[in-house]
């Protein structure tokens, strides 16, 4: 018995992180409406900035603690608020995580930027000198750290408890989160709410970030893993506490860190328990509970019910192109099509080609995005995941089959939709958020556990993926391996621009935008959506495998999770409902990194962080940057066209022009838009 | 004659490049009743929400009490006296009944008054007082609209808005939510009622408005709407088939 | 029993939520081409009965059967394939997409071939006598001045004629409408009414109707039936039904 305290005392200390990520998590959700997980990318910005006043610049603790977590912590906060999470309306829940998917790239990514990069030499703390024990209980030592961690922790959920008891706060605050409009006409002012909300939750996660600093390495960013457990930890208390009670999620999380410190303890180390089933766990252990609390089901069910008065999102600019343009673009595009194919084999620099022929691999490879998220409206997090199921099975069939790569590719695409559809299977049941985080444990599963293995991704020459060759003919040159490439692009693209037309983009189309009355129809939810993750991941597996043939040797961390992030976030930013959209941001990610190269070392992250503000965008344009602008210059040429045509009378089509006038329910013509 | 407690002049609104009003102008004098025609479709609720800052007009002026409120958001608006029970789900399905009313009356009444706002508003809808737990947005479409509606009989405004003030309510209820309306009146409020149940807002209402296609297409005395509704909105269809 | 089975057979079904009893015990019986209409106080129970019938939710007890078969297993999908169509008192469109897309997703669900291969070999398109059908259906419930607007652009009483047309798009055997006069103004649900009773008589739809309208409901409907509190207190000719006395105490009030 004495053992099992000895262990499980230690584990309190630990299981406060968790606790202090989860309740700021829920407590996140419930005032903003958010699921922010970059709520640690905040907390290790307030920690980062604590640690170089108190470090480098020799401020005391107060006063460091001062700067970083009463005025940075909360500027930041009224910062998102201001100029991300205000405009972002109520009912988009996608816009939302893709905003604070955006803010956990770029946060880690801008600090050395910024700040250069660091090494630590000692690690500054708080409150409590960590390398001082205090006293002991029973036979565990308590340092300082352990006490300042579980006092600030316990104190911290104390107050939030009363707050929302003793005020109004907490009532006002969700009512603001359903709908900002309504709570107006109650004479809130829900603008200031929301930031307050946000100061407030901002504020939380730079303490935890301040209070972890001494307590581990948990928010290193040269640690990437612990960093991991922390966020898979939160958000599992987040979850056993539906997102809804900050004292449950309180418990949770220390009894998620006590749990895991007795396990530790009590499997026989190097036994296939502790290192395949004890790695494993932590996302067993998520998953189970997203799927399995009947509570989380109503989280986002509540719409705005004044989404009325907003005007309908724009129409696709292909839909308002002036019938006159449709010609020339058609033979512009393929005449640049020819000329691109002659340059690269010709005169194109070397370098510049294995470029171009990675923005095509990543191009295959987002289209998958623009496939479930652009077409389904939900948010898959493990697309990296699925590409590295195919360059693996390719990798590993060319090694010991000598399959040739095309086929391999293939073979994985199809395995990798096999995983799509597992996947779809169990996440049939929820969809937004959940599902979310559903594939997001599933990403990080891959990554720590299943990409490990030596039969997998692990080993440490990693996995040879050849280039593909027909016959006789080889592509193992950049400038071949391009031409294939592309040919495969464009393949891929007619086939979901096929779906996209067809019925089951029509069927997607219905879900997303209400899934009740698409089952009214007779539509079959299960069904569509396992049709659309399987050729999802099947796109997905098909680039990956692409990818490594391209890129050479591969190991799991090409595929880590992080990129599957990033990766949502550039189509997204691009434009997720186009083929396009996804062909642009292929093309941007490859390019944009090649010209960063040349760059000072220092800003090597300015990619990451280019897209990341990039999906800020999206909550202002959710059909894209590529989208927007495409339609605002579709609509500047048809002014043109308009005015020629006022000139000269009685050629061409008639105007557009003054249709608002007559019928009030018609859309004014595209002049108006760009007026408005 | 009394001063106009709300004058809409030339108001004209869109949504994005969706044009829904064109020049509206109405007149609602203190302590009055008007009310507010038009077909589906006719800018009834864009002109609502124009006048209570949810839709920014694209021209024209609102003035409440001779003070230009044009442009100011929906919240100031609110807490100079104007209530708006919009169309559709007027509340906030995430809280309970209980929440959702206290959210409105705190800021009208202070804290301390909550209690008793409460219960006028559970003796003016008895059922709501048997749910004060229940998540409203489990409540059944007129439990919904009757919660909307307390919100504002129970804590009288200056000047009610109300949108399509009896949808889903059974006819029984109807009754009460004329009474009480009848009630806020005597104790003040203005009114600007839009209902399906022309009769009924008729007899509430000293002036009638009949709005066409995002104008004013006639005004005038309750007993001439019938007429002109018949001639201009007949026409109306008859121009259509 | 008639001289033939009925279309919608609905047995005892009885629902609560934690402590309320939401449904007690009620029975319904829609007969081929018929239309009923239900109405009773708010929070009598229509709309959960409505929820029950097309699988939305799963009654406690009781069972429900249609063209003689039972369906009470069958998710809501299937259910609608059998020809059961409804609309929503909460309104629920597809906020993107336009009216014209509406009808035509219905119109594609009916037909049942959401086969990916189709949409891969771009058989995928509209058809010829799909867009007639959408056409006729638009016309119908006078949405064609507006069928190319996305919905989001559009009034709540247009959005409901859009559910309409969608349900009607699947040609149901029977169409349960919660509501739908809410949002139209008197002519309008005449007009409303008008086109009920025509789809009812002249393509034999059966139908359900909930609608606190009296004159409505009094137009389109053969035979009604009262619920209060989740209990059926009343059945027959709406006539019968609102000479009840109960009945006019707790929801006609002086309105009668
Ligand atoms: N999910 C739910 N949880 C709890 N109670 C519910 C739920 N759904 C419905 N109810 C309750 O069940 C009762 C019946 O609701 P229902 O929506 O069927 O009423 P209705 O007859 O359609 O009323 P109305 O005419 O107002 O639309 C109501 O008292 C409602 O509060
Ligand atoms: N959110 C919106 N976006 C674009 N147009 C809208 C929106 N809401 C209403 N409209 C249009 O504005 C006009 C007036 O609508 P509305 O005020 O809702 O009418 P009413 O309330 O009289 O039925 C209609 O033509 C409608 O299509
Ligand atoms: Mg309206
Ligand atoms: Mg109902």
């Amino acid at each position: 018995m004495s053992s099992f305290l000895d262990y499980a005392i230690p584990g309190i200390p630990y299981g406060c992180g968790f606790a202090l990520l989860a309740v700021g998590l829920v407590l996140t959700f419930r005032a903003t409406g958010v699921f922010n997980l970059a709520f640690g990318a905040q907390a290790f910005l307030s920690a980062f900035v604590f640690d170089l006043l108190n470090q480098y610049a020799h401020w005391d603790q107060p006063a460091s603690f001062a700067l970083a977590v009463l005025v940075v912590a909360p500027g930041l906060g009224l910062a998102l608020d201001r100029f991300l999470f205000r405009h972002i309306p109520t009912a988009s829940s996608t816009a939302k995580v893709v905003s604070s998917l955006g803010l956990l790239v770029a946060i880690p990514e801008m600090i050395p930027i910024i700040f250069g990069g660091r090494t630590r030499h000692r690690i500054g703390y708080l409150w409590l000198s960590p390398n001082l024990v205090y006293f002991h209980l029973g036979s565990t030592p308590v340092n300082g750290a352990d006490i300042a961690t579980t006092v600030i922790t316990l104190g911290v959920v104390a107050a939030l408890l009363a707050m929302f008891r003793w005020s109004a706060a907490g009532v006002t605050m969700r009512a603001v989160v359903e709908s900002r409009r309504l709570s107006q006409l109650e004479g809130v002012n829900a603008s200031r709410v929301a930031a307050g909300a946000w100061a407030l939750s901002s504020t939380l996660a730079g303490l935890s970030g301040v209070l972890l600093l001494s307590q581990s390495n948990s928010i290193d960013p040269t640690n990437p893993l612990a960093f991991t457990t922390l966020l898979v930890a939160g958000i599992t208390a987040a979850a056993l506490a539906s997102m809804e009670s900050i004292s449950v999620a309180l418990l949770g999380g220390i009894g998620l860190g006590v749990l895991e410190n007795v396990l530790v303890k009590y499997l026989p180390p190097g036994s296939v328990l502790a290192t395949g089933f004890l790695p494993s766990l932590p996302f067993a252990v998520l998953v189970i509970v997203l799927l399995a609390n009947p509570r989380l089901r109503h989280i986002e069910q509540s719409s705005d019910p004044m989404a009325s008065v907003d005007p309908p999102p724009p129409p696709p600019a292909v839909s308002t192109r002036d019938p006159r343009l449709a010609a020339p673009m058609k033979w512009g595009f393929r005449i640049l099509m020819v000329a691109f194919v002659a340059s690269v084999l010709t005169w194109v620099p070397g370098n510049w080609v294995f470029v171009l022929a990675q923005g095509i691999v990543f191009s295959v490879i987002f289209l998958s995005v623009t496939m479930i998220t652009g077409m389904s409206g939900q948010l898959s997090l493990c697309q990296a995941t699925f590409a590295g199921i195919g360059a693996f099975t390719a990798g590993r069939l060319a090694e010991h089959l000598g399959l040739s790569v095309l086929a391999g590719a293939l073979v994985g695409g199809l395995l990798a939709a096999l995983v799509g559809i597992v996947l779809a299977v169990v996440v049939s049941r929820v969809s937004g958020l959940l599902l979310t985080l559903v594939t997001l444990a599933f990403a990080i599963f891959a990554d720590n556990v299943l990409f490990q293995f030596s039969w997998s991704g692990g080993g440490i020459t990693g996995v040879d993926v050849p280039r593909p060759a027909i016959g006789p003919l080889s592509f193992a040159s950049d400038r071949y391996f391009l031409v294939l490439a592309l040919v495969i692009l464009a393949f891929c693209m007619l086939l979901v621009v096929l779906v996209q037309r067809g019925t089951v983009g029509r069927y997607l189309a219905a879900m997303r935008g209400s899934p009740g009355a698409a089952a009214s129809l007779g539509i079959n939810l299960t069904s569509t959506k396992v049709v659309v993750f399987a050729m999802s991941a099947g796109l997905a597996g098909i680039g990956g495998a692409l990818y490594g043939s391209a890129e050479g040797p591969i190991a799991s961390t090409d595929f880590s999770y992080v990129l599957s992030l990033v990766w949502v976030v550039v189509v997204i930013t691009t434009g997720a409902t186009t083929v396009e959209g996804a062909v642009q941001a292929g093309m941007a990610f490859a390019v944009l990194a090649q010209v960063l190269s040349y760059l000072p070392s220092r800003l090597d992250g300015l990619e990451f962080v280019m897209f990341a503000f990039g999906a800020l965008t999206y909550a202002k344009h959710p059909e894209g940057i590529v989208e927007y602008q495409k339609a605002r210059w579709l609509a500047r040429v048809s002014r043109l066209l308009a005015a020629w045509d006022a000139r000269h009378p009685g050629s061409g089509q008639p105007s557009l022009a003054g249709s608002g006038e007559t019928a009030s329910a018609a859309p004014a013509g595209s002049v108006e838009l760009s007026n408005g | 004659m009394s001063p106009a407690l709300l004058e809409a002049d030339g108001l004209c609104a869109s949504y994005g490049s969706y044009r829904a009003l064109f020049g509206v102008s109405l007149e609602v004098p203190e302590g009055s009743a008007v009310a507010l025609l038009g077909s589906n479709g006719a800018g009834k609720s864009t002109f609502a929400r124009v006048l209570t800052g949810l839709v920014p007009a694209s021209s024209g002026s609102v003035r409440l009490d001779g003070h230009d409120v044009t442009g100011m958001p929906a919240w100031r608006i609110a807490r100079m006296g104007v209530a708006h029970v919009p169309e559709g789900r007027g509340i906030f399905s995430s809280l309970s009944v209980e929440e959702n009313l206290s959210l409105s009356f705190r800021r009208r009444m202070g804290r301390g008054g909550i209690g008793e706002a409460l219960d006028k508003a559970y003796a003016g809808f008895p059922i709501l007082a048997e749910r004060r737990r229940q998540q409203a947005g489990t409540l059944s479409g007129g439990q919904q609209r009757m919660l909307s509606l307390a919100k504002v009989l129970a804590v009288p405004p200056r000047l009610l808005v109300a949108d399509e003030l009896s949808l889903g309510l059974a006819p029984v209820v109807v009754d009460a939510v004329y009474d009480g309306l009848a009630e806020i009146r005597r104790a003040g409020t203005a009114l600007l009622v839009v209902e399906q149940h022309i009769d009924r807002a008729l007899a509430l209402a000293e002036h009638a408005v009949l709005l066409a296609k995002g104008e004013v297409a006639w005004q005038g005395p309750p007993s001439g709407a019938a007429e002109a509704m018949e001639r201009i909105l007949g026409s109306g269809r008859a121009e259509r088939t | 029993m008639g001289d033939h089975a009925p279309l919608l057979d609905a047995r005892s079904i009885s629902i609560h939520f934690g402590g309320l009893r939401a449904l007690a015990e009620v029975s319904v019986q829609v007969y081929e081409g018929e239309s009923l209409g239900i109405v009773g106080p708010n929070g009598a129970g229509k709309t959960t009965l409505f929820n029950c019938l097309c699988g939305q939710l799963r009654p406690d007890n009781g069972s429900v059967s249609f063209a003689g078969r039972p369906i009470d297993g069958l998710p809501s999908y299937r259910r609608a394939r059998l020809g059961i169509a409804r609309t929503f008192q909460r309104i629920e469109v597809f906020p993107e997409m336009t009216v014209f897309e509406h009808l035509m997703v219905a119109e594609r669900a009916r037909r049942g071939d959401g086969r990916l291969w189709k949409d891969l070999l771009n058989l995928g398109r509209p058809r010829r006598d799909e867009l007639e059908n959408v056409e006729e259906m638009l016309s119908l419930v006078g949405l064609s001045d507006v069928a190319m607007t996305p919905v989001a652009a559009l009034s709540l009483g247009h959005c409901r004629l859009v559910e309409l047309g969608r349900a009607l798009m699947l040609q149901p055997r029977l169409l349960m409408a919660d509501e739908p006069s809410s949002g139209l103004d008197t002519r309008e649900t005449q007009v409303l009414g008008d086109l009920l009773r025509y789809v009812q008589r002249e393509r034999s739809v059966a139908m359900i109707l909930v609608e606190h309208d009296l004159d409505m409901v009094a137009r389109v409907v053969d035979r009604a039936m009262v619920l209060d509190f989740g209990e059926m207190v009343a059945e027959g000719t709406l006539r019968e039904v609102m000479a009840n006395p109960e009945v006019r105490r707790a929801y006609l009030g002086r309105g009668a």
